[in-house]
């Protein structure tokens, strides 16, 4: 566990690059650090393994105070990625990975199978590469190597600074997939540093925004994004970006309240009418209590009209039913499934809270296009 | 008709005094070895040293500056109240005058060496003469045998002027024959001098070109 104390940087011209940072980050959690250019993120990164000393607080890792460990032996045990790759040019990839490894003295049976085991996890074949020099690998290759010479000598903790900003666009989606897995198998405590909410939001157990050298909130990606604590937060984050992911949008924000609901008990003639009432053509029916029993469509009852007596002979099963603390995405994904489009939405006692329809997803979605529209109008 | 008689009086000469030639071009290897060997020694840390002391940068480098823009033959005069007459003299002239190459090519050398390679080595936890030793010397290689390279070819001109304090060496063979008007003589001593400046700068670049790292050679 890292824990910040109040902790700040002030430079010798009296520069504070952080102030008072006060929090934890736990034992294989991935924390991204994010925020504007100068907002002391990199900073922020930077003091866990000295590379900047920090002049307020105490940071200390597992309860050890880091200013009490000797600096390098410190950075042996973390794990260091930067965007600028920073391989050693004159050594070939082989050296690179083991270059820690050997100065920590292992034999060379161990170091050669661990290069080889870490080329095969970054999908680079040791045959070809193991040989090569850094500048006979593309970019992503070349930060590939990155990421698994901070992991040679297998640190509980890796900071990445940027480690993807340099690359690509499919490159970096790829190293950051490639990532999630190593990180999915491994569980070492990251600390990562980006101005991309697109990857924070996609790599982070936590993400810290900062600003000006404060930290504004540290909290999960979904309550970043349902819940910024702090109007740059928002700003930050841009409102528009939960329309891009629906996991974190609840399925209350695109469901319809009050959905047409009826008993099992009415006559064909009144539940025609009253669809009529709220053009639907379909009828949720629930209980008295307002649990569902399932769901009628107007073709059935058109049909049935004269043979039933009540809808309760042609209720049809709800197969799809999400719970209320469901999301957009699930929302989205099985409304393609749902008997009559519609997915009714109930909380934990199975009683009728809304109901999801293709509609209602679509007047959601589409909202934010209005919305954007508007805006660009007004500019 | 003048440069055929020319050239049988070089070939008389060197009949002549082809011992004495061998003699002064030892001297002259010598003069350029010493002065170099310890400028070397001395030129390298120094160039190191400014690289982690930026305070003393501007004085060293200047110093050297200087010492390059005084005359050869002047800074050999200067010498001379110090270390007397002779061999001595000359190597200290020289080293001083070789120093500037090798000072601010070391100097330059590691300060071009990529600071994000330096960023990472020092994050992952080497020691800083890890750093020196196992990256930022191996990178400057190439540069700093250049400036070897350039003081050294410097330095075999300059050393025919170590013959004026009594050092010796083929500056002997050019001043006789200016003084004695005799021109195949002069040539006796030049010609060896400019091959020999030749030879190094030839031994000194094949050895520049092995010395840079296998990774950066493109």
């Amino acid at each position: 566990m890292i824990t910040f104390n109040r902790v700040s940087k002030t430079y010798n011209d009296g520069f504070t690059a952080v102030k008072l940072l006060n929090f934890e980050i736990k034992d294989g959690e991935f924390l991204v650090l994010i925020g504007p250019s100068g907002c002391g993120k990199t900073t922020t990164m930077k003091m866990i393994n000295r590379i900047i000393p920090h002049t307020q607080g105490t940071i200390s890792i597992d309860g050890n105070d880091i200013n009490k460990l000797d600096p390098v032996m410190l950075r042996r045990n973390i794990g260091y990625v930067i965007q600028q790759i920073g391989l050693l040019p004159h050594y070939t990839i082989e050296e690179n990975i083991a270059l820690i490894p050997k100065l920590m003295k292992w034999n060379n049976d161990k170091i050669r199978n661990r290069v080889t085991e870490l080329l095969h996890i970054v999908g680079l074949e040791p045959e070809i590469f193991a040989k090569r020099y850094p500048r006979e690998l593309s970019g992503g290759q070349q930060q590939r190597v990155g990421v698994v010479r901070a992991l040679a000598a297998n640190p509980d903790i890796i900071l990445m600074d940027e480690p993807f900003g340099a690359l690509d666009p499919i490159t970096r989606e790829q190293l950051q997939d490639e990532l999630l897995r190593i990180q999915a198998e491994m569980r070492k405590t990251i600390v990562f540093v980006t101005h991309d909410m697109d990857e924070a939001i996609k790599l982070g157990d936590r993400i810290a925004v900062m600003k000006e050298g404060e930290l504004l909130q540290l909290d999960t990606p979904d309550k970043l994004l349902s819940n910024p604590a702090h109007g740059f937060v928002e700003e930050f984050i841009g409102k528009k970006r939960i329309y891009q992911n629906p996991e974190f949008i609840p399925v209350t924000d695109v469901m319809r309240e009050n959905p047409a609901t009826t008993l099992p008990t009415r006559t064909p003639a009144l539940a025609m009418s009253f669809m009529r009432q709220r053009k639907t053509d379909t009828l949720i029916i629930g209980d008295g209590n307002g649990k569902l029993l399932g769901i009628i469509s107007a073709y059935d009852l058109q049909a049935e009209k004269d043979k039933i007596k009540t809808v309760e002979e042609i209720i049809k099963p709800a197969e799809i039913v999400l719970e209320q603390s469901a999301t957009a995405k699930e929302a989205l994904l099985e409304i393609a499934h749902a008997p009559f489009g519609i997915i009714p939405v109930v909380d934990e006692s199975r009683r009728i809270v809304g109901v999801v329809t293709r509609g209602s997803l679509l007047s959601m979605f589409a909202s934010q296009w209005s919305e954007e529209k508007g805006e660009i109008n007004e500019k | 008709m003048r440069s055929e008689s020319l050239w049988i009086q070089i070939v008389q000469q060197t009949q002549m005094r082809w011992q004495d030639l061998l003699q002064a071009l030892y001297q002259h290897i010598q003069l350029v070895f010493f002065s170099m060997l310890i400028a070397i020694i001395i030129g390298i840390p120094l160039g190191i040293l400014i690289t982690r002391i930026k305070s003393i940068e501007g004085t060293v480098l200047g110093v050297a500056g200087i010492l390059q823009t005084i005359p050869s033959l002047a800074l050999l005069g200067f010498m001379i109240p110090i270390f007397g007459i002779g061999i001595k003299t000359a190597v200290a002239a020289l080293f001083l005058y070789s120093l500037l190459p090798i000072i601010r090519n070391t100097f330059t050398g590691i300060k071009d060496v990529n600071k994000s390679t330096i960023e990472a080595a020092r994050g992952m936890g080497m020691t800083d003469y890890q750093i020196l030793s196992k990256i930022e010397l191996p990178l400057s290689l190439g540069v700093i045998m250049a400036g070897i390279r350039t003081a050294t070819v410097i330095n075999v001109g300059t050393a025919t002027l170590a013959a004026f304090i009594g050092a010796g060496g083929l500056g002997d063979f050019i001043f006789l024959g200016i003084a004695r008007n005799i021109d195949a003589l002069v040539l006796i001593g030049a010609f060896p001098a400019a091959l020999l400046a030749l030879c190094f700068d030839w031994l000194l670049g094949l050895l520049e070109r092995v010395s840079t790292p296998r990774g950066l050679k493109a």
